[in-house]
């Protein structure tokens, strides 16, 4: 028999960006808020001071901030007639623990979607015509726009304190920012980062070739700042130790930096940690959860009653934690029915190392989101028609630190141990810069999530199940970009180059780092037979759920998607505010 | 839902208004407001116990003061008291029974109150505050201290018994600041100077040496003279505020006692209340013993800072290694973020202690309505011996346009000794 709770009026699953958000959001309407965070409870300091952050083999290498496969993990196979098998050490995506989540140790992209993204069947269809649509690639439009969105970008900026130049204010390109984005309502909160070596050589190489380079916009914040909820960010030193790690400095942005000290002064908000919730609980006609189970820190079953149950945990969770509740129907991609767990989708990367013997770049003066790109090749400026792909990457030079177990890029042909390689080490060490490209991902009717028919958790639930691969229309694109990085490392005329794009034909392989931006599987639309939630991120099936994160997006942006994960938060505590409280049920009826 | 939400609230609001029959809302309020301003509950509560029910240990010179329960419980508080016998005890140190009360509690700074404020005050004591039924231990101080008629020759030499007089020819914010600093806020308890008998040297702005600085604990409690060349000449109103409001401001920020303070009491004030305390700091002269600033000197410590030629064990070393990332070279930090080393009053404090304390035990700031954010310097107590804490605060209060006498090793350990281990190793790996 679980022990029960006092009940309260939203309980949170999570407590990371989007709960955090979600949390200040109904805390100021005056509801009675419960946070239940699986981890530890994290602060700056104690848990992020100096100097013990700057440990990388702990941190970076060992992954300390993070889930643990053995207590918590999924399943992998490239195909339906595969049998997957679990994923035993982090490597292709990194799960945050703890209070703050993945939002403690990201590296402080922040982008916003481009309009198109959040409308790209209608987008793609409109501009190229049906029939440019690969077979059974499934992408959709989010249901909700850019322009109904823009507020939210807005206002998270500034509760990030984005530092950055804006490209395009209400219409207007400006001089220095990205001429491609959708237009903002407001400059960034902040000046950009100072730059560093490699992003003057990478700007002059840009514009050689005609390209639109501009800095990073950045949650590293580039001066000491306040944001709307009076919390503070100092100015980010280049320590280099972000991604993987806490902001040692309060420089990057983080839900400890940017909300939670102003969302604890709200007397009706409370957390605790320690407490994993397995299961949303549902009333009988199976139409509203009535609250959760979570197992709490002694192995003891709870049930927490609740009104209102917002699920905001790392992407892939939220999927399985739909399906062990019994919400919505799970998709069959055989039969193409059902939708928890349709449209999973991944990311596409590549990268050139170039090697200069005479220019030293000094890579541990870095920032996570230290870095010029360009967007010349984004998803509205390729013709999907002419190229034979949909989708589209940033292209960036980045510094973002120079930590040396997993910094230390060598010329092809260094010898990997030894001697040689100590010699190598120091004659390139601080020789070389990047230039990647980050990339969007399609979906597919055959990447998807499912719950694991043969391997269990430590509670004997079924694990959640990944079926992915890459697909040609992927490897197409990240082709395309290796042809735009190679001409611009060329034009920096280097010692030596390293390229590093996916061929076609490569398989998707879990092993490797490659973005942690895992998207979909409970994904927003207009349509309750191909999305689990309607546009404010509500359940079609079960009106009092609501699923914050990137599992609502149907394909994967070019982009890093805090940005969308954090306005899609706040947009549908605004659907709760103003509409659900006042009527709570469907907000769409389909 | 909103609604129902209200429905579940309601029972509980017409709970308030029925205990709350003697005295009406708004007198209550005023009171709980005005305890904020004397920071009661600072003295009066242990911490994570309740809300004054007393107990707490006040060191004196003399032993051990237990502060008491001032809340209505009838067996272990307040609960008799009348509103004379409450006005005794607050403003003249008197006991319902007749005896005095130590001086520990400031009553002879609240005796500026006015009537009205201490009826207030008696409102929220007797009907806005949850009675504990708890008695808070006996202070037994030993003989002749326990002799508490000895008091009345005390309170006859040094206490003040006068109601604050408004000054005609002084604006209103002036005469509300001095007011509230002189009386309730008692800020002179910690930043006045302390006589023979550990008397207060003064009660207000016609004594030279009222507030120009004191100690609590190791802690230096320093001037807040704001006038021409005073401690604070260099501080604007704005900073003040923000100082009192938050316990930061583009400068500075706070550590030590004054940071509870802070939150549980100043950042409560109104900020009307906090400007006419910034205007009536800002009205008492200087005496000349106000840092002189010049940029040169700052840029020659952060030249040399920048160089990173500096002696491989040596406090410029340390500063490095240790500060330098929030504080920068310039040693100026972040405003509001990283307080400013450079021409700071706690590194230029005579007494090191409490910057000893701050690199030891690292420093947490509150958590306000205007600053929620508890930024926190971690404790460097487990990773520096006393010898390099004493090279690099002897360094940094050399550094910029600092000019305080040399840290020692055995200055380090006194203050170390004061700290447990587990609070130095809260940061360790």
């Amino acid at each position: 028999m679980a022990q029960q709770q006092k009940a309260v009026d939203v309980v949170l699953v999570g407590l990371g960006w989007t709960n955090a958000i979600m949390g200040m959001e109904l805390a100021q309407e005056g509801l009675n808020v419960l946070a239940l965070e699986r981890g530890e409870d994290r602060d700056t300091v104690p848990d992020f001071a100096y100097p013990k952050m700057a440990d990388e083999l702990t941190y970076g290498v060992r992954y300390k901030l993070m889930v643990k496969p053995a207590k918590s993990t999924i399943t992998v196979r490239h195909s339906l007639t595969e049998t997957a098998v679990p994923y035993r050490h982090l490597g292709s995506f990194l799960p945050g623990d703890g209070v703050g989540g993945a939002g403690t140790h990201w590296n402080g992209h922040t982008w916003r979607p481009m309009p198109e993204e959040l409308r790209l069947r209608s987008y793609v269809e409109e501009t190229f015509g049906k029939n440019i649509m690969p077979m059974d690639m499934t992408i959709q439009d989010y249901g909700v726009s850019y322009e109904e969105l823009e507020p939210h970008f807005d206002f998270f900026d500034k509760v990030l304190g984005v530092s950055g130049k804006a490209g395009n204010i209400n219409g207007k390109i400006q001089a220095g920012g990205n001429p491609f984005e959708g237009p903002r309502s407001n400059e960034y909160p902040l000046p950009p980062l100072k730059r560093t070596l490699n992003d003057d050589l990478f700007t002059e190489a840009a514009k050689a070739q005609g390209l639109h380079p501009f800095p990073l916009p950045s949650s590293n914040a580039s001066e000491a700042y306040t944001n709307p909820y009076g919390m503070q960010l100092g100015p980010c030193n280049f320590c280099g130790f972000c991604e993987r790690y806490g902001c040692i400095n309060y420089s990057k942005a983080s839900p400890q930096t940017s909300i939670l000290g102003a969302l604890k002064q709200h007397k009706n908000f409370a957390y605790r940690t320690g407490c994993e919730v397995i299961k949303v609980n549902l009333a009988d006609d199976k139409k509203t959860a009535i609250g959760v189970t979570y197992i709490d820190g002694n192995g003891e079953e709870v049930f927490q009653p609740a009104k209102i149950v917002v699920v905001g945990t790392f992407a892939y969770n939220n999927v399985r934690l739909l399906l062990l509740s019994g919400i919505g129907q799970p998709y069959d991609p055989v039969s193409n029915t059902g939708t928890v767990g349709r449209n999973y989708a991944y990311q596409m990367m590549g990268g050139a190392t170039l090697f200069f013997k005479d220019k030293v770049f000094n890579p541990f003066i870095g920032a996570g989101s230290n870095a010029t790109t360009v967007d010349d090749f984004a998803i509205n400026q390729i013709d999907f028609a002419k190229e034979g792909f949909i989708g589209g990457s940033y292209l960036l030079a980045a510094q973002t630190n120079g930590q040396p177990i997993r910094n230390l890029p060598l010329p092809q042909g260094s010898p990997s141990w030894g001697t040689g390689w100590k010699k190598a080490a120091k004659d390139y060490y601080g020789h070389s810069m990047t230039i990647s490209s980050h990339g969007s991902n399609m979906s597919y009717r055959d990447c998807y999530l499912s719950l694991d028919p043969n391997y269990k958790d430590n509670h004997g639930l079924p694990l959640l199940r990944l079926t992915f691969d890459w697909k040609e229309n992927d490897l197409r694109m990240t082709q395309f970009m290796k042809n735009k990085v190679g001409a611009l490392a060329k034009g920096l005329n280097p010692d030596f180059l390293k390229m590093s794009f996916k061929d076609i034909g490569t398989h998707y392989d879990v092993r490797p780092y490659q973005s942690t931006h895992n998207v979909g599987g409970a994904i927003m639309g207009t349509d309750p037979k191909t999305s689990v939630l309607n546009r404010y991120q509500q359940s079609w099936d079960v009106h009092n759920v609501f699923v914050l994160g990137s599992s609502s997006f149907p394909q994967n942006l070019q982009y890093n998607p805090t940005m969308l994960v954090g306005a899609l938060a706040y947009w549908s505590a605004k659907a709760i505010r103003e509409q659900y409280l006042k009527h709570p049920g469907p907000l769409v009826q389909a | 839902m909103k609604r129902n939400l209200i429905m579940m609230l309601l029972p509980l609001a017409l709970l308030a208004t029925t205990e709350a029959q003697a005295f009406d809302k708004a007198t209550i309020d005023k009171g709980e407001y005005l305890s904020r301003a004397g920071d009661c509950i600072a003295c009066h509560s242990i911490p994570g116990g309740k809300p004054f029910a007393g107990g707490l240990a006040i060191d004196s010179p003399f032993g051990k003061i237990y502060s008491t329960n001032i809340t209505p419980s009838k067996t272990a508080g307040i609960g008799n008291y009348t509103l004379a016998q409450f006005d005794a005890a607050l403003r003249h140190g008197k006991r319902a029974d007749g005896s005095n009360l130590y001086p520990a509690m400031p009553y002879p700074d609240y005796a500026m109150l006015t009537a009205d404020d201490v009826k207030a005050l008696y409102a929220y004591f007797m009907d806005g505050v949850t009675a504990v039924d708890q008695k808070a231990p006996e202070t037994a101080l030993s003989f002749p201290f326990n002799q508490r008629w000895g008091i009345s020759f005390w309170n006859w030499m040094f206490a003040n018994d006068k109601a604050y007089q408004a000054k005609t020819s002084k604006s209103d914010s002036f005469n509300r600041g001095a007011y509230l600093v002189q009386g309730l806020g008692h800020c002179g308890s910690c930043h006045s100077p302390r006589g023979i008998a550990f008397q207060e040297k003064g009660y207000d702005e016609s004594d030279n040496s009222f507030l120009s600085g004191g100690k609590i604990g190791i802690w230096t409690a320093p001037s807040l003279r704001g006038g021409d060349k005073g401690a604070l000449a260099n501080w604007s109103k704005a900073e003040i505020v923000d100082y009192l409001a938050n316990g930061r401001n583009d400068t500075t920020a706070v550590a030590g006692e004054m940071t509870s303070v802070i939150e549980h009491s100043l950042s409560y004030l109104s900020q009307d209340d906090l400007a006419a305390i910034a205007d009536y700091l800002k009205s008492l002269p200087g005496d000349g013993n106000s840092l002189a600033m010049t940029a040169a000197a700052t840029k020659k410590t952060s030249d040399e800072l920048d160089s990173a030629k500096v002696g491989i064990n040596s406090g410029a070393r340390l500063y490095l290694d240790s500060c330098g990332a929030c504080h920068f070279t310039q040693g100026q930090g972040a405003a509001r973020v990283f307080p400013k080393l450079d021409g700071n009053a706690l590194v230029n404090a005579k007494d090191p202690s409490g910057l000893i304390h701050v690199v030891l035990a690292g420093a947490r700031l509150p958590s306000t309505k205007g600053a929620p954010e508890a930024l926190a310097m971690p404790a460097f107590g487990w990773r520096l011996n006393d010898d390099e804490v004493a090279q690099l605060l002897t360094f940094v209060r050399h550094a910029w346009n600092n000019q305080a006498p040399a840290v020692t090793a055995a200055d380090v350990a006194k203050v170390r000794q004061t700290i447990p281990q587990t609070v130095m190793n809260a940061t360790r790996p």
